[in-house]
């Protein structure tokens, strides 16, 4: 048969963009899901990945625009290309969705997660600990004689690498926002 | 129309605006302003059913029949509890229905008061959508946009939840052309690109079969118009899921039967022997395909539905389209027609000539005996006693559903109303209530086994009520009949709990509920007991006594492939293997 040509593109052709294989091997996508903020849109998505056995590496949600209560939820999963696209199909048909964007497939984005770091010293160790929050550009945001909390934002590799260097320095508590994504250029 | 009215009025108002003629339900304390304002109006009748279970299968049997929503009104916590799994199955099936419940006061939500339960929370999962509604000036637009979210797309079950202070309270009605619809608008019209490449398809195939399900009900009598249409221009052969008999008439002469699990020979093996498979509104369910990795190999397929998440979930397929049944047959008719009408005529005549042995093997032929009766031969009987009237079938669930498929005709859509994805006993007989209801003139039978019909046999009651004259026929063999057959072929006939002992006396049964009882054992006798059943003027209980051990044939064993089929006991010995125990 002549190859079908379909659009590719946002979520309600979603399921014209399936791969003409069927691969086994686990992929990671970032999903940008665009929801109304109304009651229990989160508890929607949330019980549509435990109850559909889908993974949820990350997940962040914020009311991104108040005068329409538009809620934007950016959701890290993994899984083989059709179960993503079925999470993509499934997400898509929900009533409070308005887009579904796979921000992994859809053209170059930027990924950014938000860390606190509670790192407790004394002497050298503390020394350390702030000139190595210098290399990875973080803030000072609270310090008493005993600690340092640093401010840190970049992709979630940088804030595990810099977790990683923390450890030994006196590393207590860490809080992570979670990714926050959003395509490049128009 | 923007006037102010009390939460319960805004309720009645709003399902009068939108044309609803009939509520099922059953009061209570977080409902009584809502009935209190049905009790003073005429427009809407409102059907007391015997357990809230029962009032979302009576609404399913009476959205399936007249493919219009069916509304249901429970009250708080149990009354919403119990109706959860008439909404699953109502998910399952795509069925829209319309739910409302009561809920505590706002300002006591959380405090667990009594009959509180976080009604939304639960029904999540189990609804297409469902609103709190906390405001009365928001309680209008919310019935609307429910009734629209309902009915429009894949249809399915929503709820409404609704406290009692937001019943008492007055606030704005907002007439149905006037309400916050919301931004749902589901894909009707197909992708013109995707149809042409079916009609590519359609014009090459050899050996093509039509694989159609309930999305054709769903999608109007256009639509199964249209399906019969392409059927006669294109001569392909046709078989359908369980939900969707009925689209195409069963004494078509392209008609296979039904497919899947206990479908017939002939249409499983044009399924795994087709080269175009062209699935409409069905979804490839487990029942119907088997083992996955033999289903249909050597086949393109293309597949129409109206929701993009059943394409591709379980079966790849090659051409998907999505769009309204209705909507994409026409278009797909008016291209293949405007490319000059081609098929490969020569061939699917050959592929008829294959197709009509398969069929000559007779896979629905039984043993019948003359001592006792073979449920088979029950419908048989009753299938020639009713041919040609105005019939509407309920069924239970288990082997007399697969019986009442195989052995039954339907020529129409909307005729036959029977739970498919989840499987729900206990479904036939408030169906068959919700059915008369809609069609008081038609005859309305529940085919129905004993175990399954006594899961809601209260409703007997509701049908000697309102004088609705459903026919519950039961296939009693004192046995829940297909999980003995499987435990039978599964289980080293090992046939754990699963007889009924202490069953009642069904005639006398009908006769304490008001209605008639019947009881048949004689094969001679059958003709007679039927008709005395269909004269009467009223329910009838008819207790037919079959063959206790019976199984149901054709069958696709777990994890096999459509082509290693068991026609009948001869083949049983040894077919299921350790792989195929584990799945259901």
């Amino acid at each position: 048969m002549n190859a079908v040509k379909l659009k590719k593109g946002t979520s309600s052709h979603s399921a014209y963009d399936l791969k003409s294989f069927i691969g086994d091997t686990e992929e990671t996508h970032t999903l940008a899901v665009l929801v109304d903020n109304e009651a229990g849109v989160l508890a929607r998505v949330i019980g549509l990945f435990s109850g559909r056995g889908y993974n949820i590496e990350s997940l962040t949600v914020a009311e991104v625009d108040h005068e329409t209560y538009r809620s934007r939820i950016t959701i890290v999963t993994t899984g083989t290309p059709s179960v993503i696209e079925q999470i993509k199909a499934q997400l898509g048909r929900m009533v409070p969705v308005y887009d579904v964007h796979d921000l992994t497939v859809e053209g170059p984005s930027v990924e950014r997660e938000l860390a606190l770091f509670k790192v407790q010293g004394k002497g050298e160790k503390r020394v350390e600990a702030l000139r190595t929050a210098q290399i990875f550009r973080a803030n000072v945001v609270d310090s008493t004689l005993e600690s340092f909390v640093f401010e840190l934002t970049g992709t979630p590799e940088k804030i595990d690498a810099f977790a990683d260097m923390m450890r030994p320095l006196g590393l207590i508590d860490v809080a992570r926002t979670g990714v926050a994504a959003i395509a490049r250029g128009t | 129309m923007n006037r102010q009215m009390t939460g319960a009025d805004i309720v009645v108002q709003a399902l009068k605006d939108q044309g609803v003629d009939t509520v099922f339900g059953y009061p209570g304390g977080a409902v009584l302003p809502i009935y209190d304002a049905i009790f003073q109006q005429n427009d809407i009748r409102h059907i007391l059913v015997r357990h809230e279970q029962g009032a979302t299968h009576a609404a399913e049997g009476y959205a399936r029949s007249t493919g219009k929503p069916g509304v249901v009104l429970v009250t708080s916590g149990p009354g919403a509890t119990n109706a959860v799994t008439g909404m699953t199955d109502a998910l399952m099936d795509s069925i829209p229905l319309i739910v409302l419940t009561g809920q505590v006061p706002s300002f006591m939500i959380g405090s667990d008061a009594f009959q509180e339960a976080d009604t939304v929370g639960i029904t999540r999962p189990c609804t297409k959508h469902n609103w709190l509604v906390k405001d009365t000036d928001k309680l209008a637009s919310t019935i609307h946009e429910a009734f629209h979210v309902a009915t429009s797309g894949r249809p399915g079950p929503v709820l409404i939840d609704i406290p009692k202070d937001v019943q008492f309270a007055n606030g704005k009605y907002a007439a149905p052309t006037k309400a916050d619809m919301g931004h749902y608008k589901p894909q009707i019209k197909g992708d013109k690109d995707a149809i042409t490449a079916l009609v590519d398809l359609i014009e090459k195939a050899e050996k093509p079969v039509l694989y159609t399900g309930g999305g054709v009900i769903n999608s109007g009598k256009g639509a199964s118009q249209l399906l019969r249409e392409l059927v006669n221009a294109t001569n392909f052969p046709i078989t359908s899921t369980l939900m969707g008999l009925g689209s195409y008439p069963a004494s078509g002469d392209n008609w296979l039967g039904m497919l899947g699990m206990h479908g017939t020979y002939e249409a499983n093996l044009a399924m795994h022997d087709c080269d175009l498979m062209i699935c409409i509104g069905a979804r490839f369910d487990d029942r119907i395909t088997g083992r996955i990795d033999a289903f249909s190999p050597n086949s393109k397929k293309a597949h129409i539905d109206i929701d993009p998440s059943s394409i591709n979930k379980v079966i790849h397929v090659d051409v998907p389209i999505i769009g309204d049944i209705g909507h994409v047959l026409e278009d797909l008719l008016k291209i293949w027609k405007s490319r000059g009408r081609k098929t490969k005529a020569a061939e699917i005549k050959k592929w008829h000539t294959q197709i009509d042995a398969w069929r000559a093997v007779d896979c629905l032929s039984f043993e019948n005996s003359d001592k006792i009766i073979k449920p088979q031969y029950a419908l048989q009987r009753l299938e020639a006693l009713t041919k040609g009237m105005d019939r509407y079938i309920t069924t239970e669930v288990g082997q007399h559903q697969m019986w009442a498929a195989q052995y039954l005709g339907f020529e129409e859509p909307n005729r036959w109303m029977t739970s498919g994805g989840l499987g729900t006993m206990g479904y036939g007989l408030p169906a068959s209530v919700g059915t008369q209801i809609a069609h008081p003139d038609s005859l309305v039978i529940n085919v129905a086994g004993e175990a399954s019909w006594l899961m809601n046999m209260q409703e007997m009651g509701t049908a000697v009520q309102y004088r609705a004259p459903v026919k519950q026929f039961i296939l009693n063999n004192e046995r829940l009949g297909m999980v003995r057959q499987w435990q039978e072929l599964l289980h080293g006939e090992r046939y754990s709990h699963s007889w009924s002992e202490a069953l009642p006396d069904f005639v006398k049964l009908a006769e304490a509920f008001g209605g008639k009882g019947i009881r048949c054992s004689d094969p001679a006798d059958l003709d007679d007991a039927i008709m005395e059943m269909l004269n009467y003027d009223g329910p009838v209980i008819f207790d037919c006594l079959v063959e206790k051990h019976e199984n149901c044939f054709p069958m696709i064993p777990s994890g096999k492939a459509h082509n290693e089929m068991l026609m009948g006991e001869a083949d049983t010995q040894n077919a299921i293997d350790g792989g195929g125990a584990v799945l259901v």
